[in-house]
């Protein structure tokens, strides 16, 4: 799994997953997301690139709805999932995100053990009927996440015991094994060691074959070698957004163009 | 997509029965969430009105009013203080009532005036001899049987031989109280009296002052005592076994049962150093070794909050530590340290028990001059009454916590207000 | 009179300040560097005459009332052979009221004579103090004058004293505790050599009676322990009963659940609670509490005692509600965010948060939050004076009426004030023990909470 070639970086899907208009964020009175227009594909990892502040995390928390938890944040325009509005009333959060999964940027395991932090997921929404389904959903899980080989023989030590970067594999085996669409992913190689690093992004890529993969990542480098197409935002604004090979070599907004050579940041 | 994906989860809508099932809970959740918090509402609201309705009674005071010529040949100039100020005091009730005979009537009628109707008397002629064979008009406190009559605490519909007072002495005070004799003032001996053995004449007045005593004290000490050990601790003690020693002492005395302090006030200071019992100096000095730790806890916590970076800038130019300490970072984190103060001078003023060890619930009918005088405090005040048999005392007790909640609700206002007012995010 | 001395120093101390810094101003005006600002040398001289003096009116103080009584004493010795301690403090008791004016009966001549002597040591004794003080703070100030000079330290001079005056105040604190182990153990000894170790640690029969004479055997007193411990736990495990699921749930409420405004109103109102003194806790279970619960059984048949354990408990677990809760909010709010997104983000509800993710994650702090309520119902004392009962019984019938350690140490203590019977003395050893068993239940907890924290930091 380690000696995976060259990643691609073609989109190979056209089915669109994620779909927003017009998205404004705003906390109390300031606006951190200013009309925000984008389409996010099946089975394609798609980048966030920009400075800080720049709004990406925010958006990021608007596609699963984890804006709802801060009280002062609210969202206008439309957010569409396979076709439907995951901001309308009848919608209810706690089951979109179990369609929509999330890892943060610092590995959170839950203070249980490896198995219970994977099997989490499925317990609360029901998803395995007896232990050996949990069991099967576990491994698959770990397997997944790459960290089946480190784990299997430790699954009732507690999640917290292992490294940075088992550590973010766990939580990237643990949102997988809920089952999502769409895996939403902020920054998680942002408190991990470059070898860590490493392993989480050949992870990423692989969870390309059945997840649609959001990034946000604060290093260029790793947004073109992980990802099919990156957005750029500044200010809150949606500066410019398509295929990464297209935005790092030859980017059509000069402000995307200062970014990437480093003069804002 | 995946096998995994087919399970029964759909995203829209909260249809499924797990999904019902989860939300129930959540609701089940947040109700006994909902029906702890009402509890506690419910037990500090019935605790608040059971002592208001009790309480307020004892704010006013039954008073009888009457005529009384100071007869010379009771009272005479020679003689005074003493002199028949009660055989006045009856004859001027028998005026009203010509028809009361017999020695065992006459003490009955009497009894309607407080005992201490005769020392108001006595007090007024003492100061004024010229009344002596005038027609002066008293007013005084009724006892304790007819404040409560006309307080409505004693039922009319009792049958007799339940009730505290008598058919006749009902009569006799309706008679009164149809002249216009019966007036129901401001009880303001609640706070100008000191202890008494009659309800009608107890007051707060020793309370408030061996309180006020006792606090002094108690600050005096802790005050200094407190912000000394917070600034060394924090500032200066070299991180080594000496000054973990202490910090874990001092975390532990803050738990200590206040009764533990009770016990080594009695026997240090009282047995050993030989002080006086019941006196405010010892409470206070009690009450100190209990404050100390909440203040150098609160110091410690408000010079924690004064950021680095203005040690620094002052180490910088050339302060000396002590000059950071003293000049910049003490006097930002003053405010945290008297809000801190207060609220531990708030917990000291309602500690009971190691008050009642060195003896501050001695029965002390004048008010303290000195802390070195016997005193009361406000809760063992609260205790002694809360023990008293007598009817009265009931409502005086709960009059005795409203107005110890409301010393206590002030100083907790004047630190949240403090807290507000100075308080700095860095 | 020590209000004189204290006024002497207090001018010497300042006037010790000007003359110092007058002595360094002169210095510098001739051009001299000095090692420190003026104000140093001043404060120099101030601090150098306020601490000693003080300390030696402060020990005066202390010390003069018990060496003025055993002179006194001494003169007396041949009237006071042969009489016992209490006796004695009797007669000592008359002769200082005598002394004030307060003269009660017909007191026998020599008392009056002692009133006298009396009177005459204490004034001899306070004018003594004021020439020493006069003398010990004159000869600080020439000292410290002495020692102005352009390369004299003031400055750490002063900063030496002032670091010393802290360290102190850090010392008192262990002072504090020494004192309460050394008056425990002390008077506790003293209770054993009368009373074996062995009944009191493991009798079962707590009747602290002591006889009136010499010869009465009958009501010679029992000194066991165990049931007034027991009647401890009972109050205190029902008062967990009330307090830890009210105080949780409650916890729980605000910290995850409760709208913001009724999170702002609710925790004044958990403070209110908090702030309440013991003494009306007290007041109300007797006034409310008790006589409700009396009723509630005699209707339904049941016959309780009327110190019905129930209800002192209940209202301590009243008591606890708001200290359990806090401690719980703190516990739970410490629990980092990352954790919180981690749950809902894998689409729990805000209950499953709470339940499979929060609370098991806060439950050391938690635990930590209600030993502590343990060692302070163990040690609470006045809801137990004033509404639990006196006889001890061995017995765990919360319809009962059971008395605590801290019942029976103030019952004890009460309007006695001699220590030499089994009786005063056995409030210490109760006391010792309470210390004990509070004490380790604080370290156990705060070392607990204590680790918590530094988990999530």
């Amino acid at each position: 799994m380690y000696d995976t070639p060259t990643l691609e970086r073609t989109v190979d899907s056209n089915t669109v997953k994620f779909s927003a208009r017009d998205v404004h964020v705003f906390y109390g009175e300031t606006e951190a997301i200013k009309g925000v227009d984008i389409d996010i594909l099946d089975n394609t990892v798609t980048a966030f690139i920009g400075p800080s502040g720049c709004g990406k995390s925010t958006f990021l928390r608007c596609l699963n709805r984890m804006n709802d938890t801060i009280d002062i944040c609210r969202v206008t325009g439309k957010i569409l999932l396979d076709g439907a509005d995951i901001y309308d009333k009848h919608i209810d959060p706690v089951q979109l995100r179990a369609k929509v999964g999330m890892v943060f940027q610092k590995p959170n395991p839950f203070p249980k053990s490896i198995y219970d932090n994977v099997a989490y997921g499925p317990r609360i929404h029901g998803l395995a009927r007896t232990k050996a389904d949990l069991d099967v959903i576990v491994e698959k899980s770990l397997r997944r996440a790459a960290l089946w080989t480190e784990a299997k023989d430790r699954l009732n030590e507690p999640g917290t015991g292992l490294s940075g970067g088992q550590q973010q594999r766990l939580c990237i085996a643990r949102a997988v094994a809920t089952a999502p669409e769409v895996l939403l992913m902020d920054e998680p190689c942002s408190a991990l060691d470059p070898i860590a690093t490493a392993q989480v992004e050949e992870l990423i890529d692989e969870l390309r074959q059945e997840y649609s993969v959001v990034i946000v990542t604060h290093s260029m480098q790793q947004a073109a070698r992980v990802s099919q197409k990156t957005a750029f935002f500044h200010l809150g604004d949606l500066v410019e957004f398509g295929e990464t090979g297209q935005i790092f070599t030859n980017p059509r907004d000069p402000r995307t163009e200062s970014y990437i050579t480093g003069r804002i940041g | 997509m995946t096998d995994l994906s087919t399970q029964d989860a759909p995203f829209a809508g909260s249809g499924s029965s797990l999904m019902r099932r989860r939300n129930r809970r959540q609701v089940m959740l947040q109700g006994l969430g909902l029906a702890a918090i009402s509890f506690a509402a419910l037990m500090l609201f019935v605790l608040i009105a059971s002592l208001v309705s009790t309480g307020y009674k004892a704010f006013i005071q039954t008073h009888i009013t009457v005529e009384v010529f100071v007869d010379p040949e009771e009272i005479s100039v020679e003689k005074l203080p003493r002199g028949g100020f009660r055989d006045v005091l009856l004859a001027s009730l028998q005026k009203e009532f010509p028809d009361v005979e017999g020695r065992a009537e006459l003490r009955s009628l009497q009894n309607i005036f407080s005992n201490g109707a005769q020392f108001q008397l006595r007090d007024m002629v003492s100061a004024d001899q010229s009344l002596i064979g005038q027609t002066v008009t008293l007013r005084a406190p009724v006892s304790d049987p007819f404040d409560q009559l006309a307080k409505g605490l004693v039922k009319r519909e009792t049958p007799e031989q339940l009730r505290r007072v008598s058919d006749r002495e009902i009569d006799w005070f309706d008679t009164l109280d149809a002249a216009g004799k019966i007036s129901q003032p401001v009880n303001w001996g609640l706070i100008t009296n000191a202890d008494s053995r009659f309800p009608e004449l107890a007051g707060l007045k020793g309370a408030l002052v061996g309180s006020f005593w006792a606090l002094l004290v108690c600050f005096l000490i802790s005050f200094p005592l407190g912000i000394g050990a917070a600034i060394y601790l924090e500032e200066f003690a070299p991180k080594n076994r000496w000054s973990d020693l202490i910090e874990v002492n001092i975390n532990n005395l803050a738990a200590v049962p206040s009764v533990v302090f009770g016990l080594l006030a009695l026997a240090v200071f009282i047995g050993w150093f030989g002080m006086p019992r019941s006196a405010p100096i010892v409470g206070g000095m009690t009450l100190a070794l209990m404050t100390m730790p909440t203040i150098i806890i609160a110091t410690r916590a408000a010079l924690k909050a004064v950021p680095p970076s203005i040690r620094e800038a002052a180490l910088g130019v050339g302060a000396s530590r002590h000059q950071v300490v003293f000049g910049h970072v003490l006097p930002l984190a003053m405010p945290g340290i008297l809000t801190g103060t207060i609220i531990g001078l708030a917990q000291a003023l309602g500690e009971t028990a190691p008050l009642l060890l060195i003896g501050m619930n001695a029965f002390i009918t004048s008010a303290p001059t000195s802390p070195f005088d016997s005193a009361t405090a406000l809760p063992t005040q609260i205790f002694i009454w809360a023990d008293s048999p007598e009817r009265g005392f009931v409502s005086r007790t709960s009059a005795a916590i409203l107005v110890l909640l409301t010393f206590l609700i002030t100083m907790n206002a004047v630190a949240i207000y403090l807290r507000s007012k100075f308080e700095r995010k860095w | 009179m020590t209000t004189a001395a204290f006024l002497c120093l207090f001018v010497l101390a300042v006037a010790g300040y000007v003359w110092n810094r007058q002595a360094a101003s002169a210095i510098r005006a001739d051009g001299t560097r000095l090692h420190s600002l003026e104000g140093f040398h001043g404060f120099y001289s101030l601090l150098t005459v306020l601490v000693p003096v003080i300390v030696l009116i402060l020990l005066w103080l202390v010390f003069q009332g018990p060496a003025v009584d055993s002179i006194l004493k001494a003169g007396l010795a041949d009237r006071l052979a042969g009489l016992g301690t209490g006796e004695v403090q009797l007669i000592l008791a008359e002769i200082k009221s005598i002394s004030r004016g307060a003269v009660f009966g017909t007191p026998e001549q020599w008392k009056f004579d002692a009133a006298e002597r009396y009177l005459a040591l204490n004034a001899r004794a306070d004018q003594l103090l004021l020439v020493l003080v006069l003398a010990l703070s004159l000869t600080l100030v020439v000292l410290s004058r002495r020692k102005v000079a352009a390369e004299f330290r003031a400055r750490h001079g002063v900063e030496r004293i002032i670091s010393g005056l802290m360290i102190f105040c850090s010392v008192v604190a262990i002072f504090v505790t020494v004192g309460i182990i050394a008056s425990l153990l002390f008077e506790t000894a003293r209770f054993f050599a009368k009373v074996p170790v062995t009944e009191f640690l493991f009798g079962t029969n707590w009747e602290p009676q002591i006889p009136l004479r010499e010869d009465q055997v009958a009501a010679a007193g029992a000194f066991g322990w165990l049931p007034v411990m027991l009647g401890t736990l009972v109050i205190t495990v029902i008062a967990l009963f009330v307090a830890v699921p009210v105080g949780l749930m409650s916890a729980i409420y605000l910290n995850e659940f409760a709208p913001k405004r009724l999170r702002a109103v609710a925790k004044p109102f958990l403070e209110i609670l908090a702030g309440v003194p013991t003494v009306v806790y007290g007041f109300f279970a007797i006034l409310v509490v008790a006589p409700a619960m009396r009723s509630f059984f005699a209707a339904i048949g049941v016959d309780v005692s009327p110190n019905i354990a129930l209800a002192a408990g209940s209202v301590m677990g009243i008591m606890l509600i708001p200290f359990i809760s806090s401690f719980a909010d703190d516990a739970l709010s410490a629990v980092p965010q990352s954790l919180r997104d981690g749950a809902l983000g894998l689409g729990a509800t805000r209950a499953e948060m709470m339940t499979t993710v929060l609370f098991p994650a806060a439950i050391p702090g938690i635990v930590g939050g209600i030993l502590l309520a343990v060692s302070r119902a163990i040690g609470e004392t006045m809801i137990v004076v004033m509404a639990a009962g006196l006889i001890a019984k061995m017995t765990i019938n919360p319809l009962d009426s059971v008395t605590t350690v801290t019942v029976q140490i103030v019952t004890l203590l009460i309007g006695d004030t001699s220590f030499d019977n089994p009786k005063t003395l056995a409030a210490f050893a109760l006391g010792m023990m309470l210390f004990i068993v509070t004490l380790v239940i604080n370290i156990f907890a705060l070392r607990i909470v204590r680790k918590y924290r530094e988990a999530y930091d």
